[in-house]
């Protein structure tokens, strides 16, 4: 599904990511953790081909990521649902019209559209805010709204780089427990973070990176570097 | 569609007011180059229909012949010019024909020649050549003849124009250039602030999957609209630059070389459609330069 075939993307020597061989399969559930400056986000720049890797090959899906050409840039982006620390919604839109816009954007019919918003809207739990701003729901509805749009053009793949970062404990758990409701019913996701007790408690694949390095890559606890809020 | 249409001109305008100095800025850039190249292209028009008229009107050589020239040496002579080459026929004006041609020329002034007492005007042989570049030879023939006293004809007059209006096309397609990349770099600049504003708008759209023109619709209807509101200033005010050159001078520039300016109604026209395409190209270019750094992948 995902894969990372030899990967160089250094920006200077010893800084981006260095000769990175990952493989993701499909309907796995991903950590990517490790220290500030590891090179995470860079991993999942290259994944959404905001960057170009200097060497490597990276596949998702059908797709041979960085021989893409800028016309289909687009069109696979599509198959590959993000969600920020900071949630990028629209603030002069409500929760519905946040997660219609992902849609609109893509000229999917206003029919499909009706059906389809409210459908996720209460996957994600938040059926009731549908009507709200961002600025009057609380950070974890937010984020909500944030998968929610991720979601509803149905990836095959959710990327969340760092979606609890903002959130206090207990409302980042609510959000972990929707991300795995989501991987059962079928996405691939690989989720950034910080946070060690998430990751020691959720028992999935954990990928470490430090220094551009893949220094760990299974279910056990990864005891190294993480930096960021230690819980 | 057509709301989302609505949608993005109503939005542009909203952006275009709220930054409005950085606007304006833009439009009186905009403004400035098509006022440049409406008054070159004026003068260029107005020299080539001059050069055409003389061009076809005067494929001639015009001798003149010594007061006091007998019938017989005229005729002579004519028979000579009319075995040269390129020469396609000779015609001998009067004394009285030349003069009744210049009253015809003068028009309503025609008047002010009949004051003159003895007629001033000398006889000729008007030349006519197969083509203007064979006049040279044919003028240098002619004016070896003792009974010519002087030569004219129009080749140099049209080699002058054509080298005029060469040197203009270039120079205003020079000056032309340089306010095109100044207008654009102006407008990009504008839009930069409105795609700033969006920022995260562009962000989402990108990560969505959006279009790379979908997401440039918007600040590219800026742009355009930006274009088009300088382009129909500058239309405006070529319009009436040009009623003020043609009501001013138009008269004699016809007394001078017999030919008219071009019609107000006819430079309007055809240089608000090449306003309106400039300025929109120049908005819309502008747009997509502000917005490369976004969409560059
Ligand atoms: N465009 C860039 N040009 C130069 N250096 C960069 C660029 N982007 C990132 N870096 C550097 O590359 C290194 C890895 O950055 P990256 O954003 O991938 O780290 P990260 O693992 O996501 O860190 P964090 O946990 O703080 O988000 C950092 O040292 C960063 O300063
Ligand atoms: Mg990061």
């Amino acid at each position: 599904m995902i894969k990372f075939d030899h990967v160089t993307k250094l920006y200077r020597p010893g800084v981006g990511l260095d000769d990175v061989n990952v493989n993701i399969d499909k309907g796995e559930f991903v950590f990517l953790v490790g220290p500030s400056g590891a090179g995470k986000s860079t991993f999942i720049k290259l994944m959404l081909k905001d960057l170009d890797p200097d060497t490597g090959d990276i596949i998702v899906g059908d797709y041979h990521v960085n021989k893409l050409s800028n016309r289909m840039v687009p069109k696979y982006r599509r198959k590959i649902g993000t969600v920020f620390q900071d949630f990028k919604l629209l603030p002069k839109k409500t929760a519905y019209e946040n997660v219609a816009f992902a849609m609109e954007v893509l000229h999917k019919p206003g029919s499909l559209i009706r059906k389809q918003v409210p459908q996720i809207l209460s996957l994600v739990g938040i059926s009731d805010k549908a009507d709200k701003y961002p600025h009057e729901l609380a950070g974890g509805e937010q984020q909500r709204v944030a998968i929610a749009r991720a979601l509803v053009n149905n990836p095959q793949v959710l990327i969340a780089d760092e979606p609890t970062g903002n959130l206090d404990p207990a409302t980042a758990w609510g959000i972990m427990d929707l991300l795995d409701q989501i991987n059962m019913r079928g996405t691939t996701v690989l989720m950034v973070t910080h946070a060690k007790d998430i990751v020691n408690r959720m028992d999935k694949r954990i990928i470490a990176i430090d220094r551009g390095r893949v220094i760990h890559d299974s279910k056990q606890a990864y005891e190294g570097p993480m930096g960021g809020d230690e819980e | 569609m057509i709301s989302s249409l609505f949608y993005n001109i109503k939005q542009a305008f909203v952006q275009i007011f709220r930054n409005r100095g950085m606007s304006a800025a833009s439009i009186f850039s905009i403004l400035a180059m098509l006022l440049i190249l409406g008054l070159v292209f004026i003068i260029v028009v107005n020299i080539n229909l001059f050069t055409e008229i003389v061009k076809q009107d005067y494929d001639q050589v015009e001798v003149f012949i010594v007061d006091g020239t007998s019938e017989q040496q005229v005729q002579e002579v004519k028979a000579q010019i009319e075995a040269q080459p390129g020469v396609t026929s000779v015609e001998y004006r009067s004394q009285e024909d030349a003069l009744k041609i210049m009253k015809e020329r003068w028009g309503e002034s025609g008047y002010l020649l009949d004051s003159l007492g003895d007629n001033p005007l000398p006889a000729s042989l008007m030349i006519s050549v197969e083509s203007l570049d064979d006049a040279g030879s044919v003028a240098s023939f002619a004016g070896k003849f003792d009974i010519i006293e002087d030569v004219q004809y129009y080749k140099d007059t049209v080699d002058k124009l054509t080298r005029i209006t060469h040197f203009l096309q270039i120079a205003g397609m020079i000056i032309m250039a340089f306010l095109v990349i100044v207008s654009v770099v102006v407008v990009s600049n504008t839009i930069k602030l409105t795609v700033m504003a969006r920022a995260d708008e562009i962000h989402i759209m990108k990560y969505v999957g959006a279009n790379n023109w979908f997401i440039r619709g918007p600040f590219m209807v800026e742009g355009i609209i930006i274009g088009l509101i300088a382009s129909l200033i500058a239309g405006g005010a070529i319009a009436l630059i040009y009623k003020q050159i043609v009501a001013a001078v138009g008269d004699q520039v016809f007394a001078i070389v017999s030919s008219p300016l071009i019609s107000v109604q006819y430079m309007t026209v055809n240089l608000l459609i090449i306003f309106v395409a400039l300025g929109c190209s120049i908005g819309a270019w502008g747009s997509i330069v502000s917005m490369r750094r976004y969409l560059k992948a």
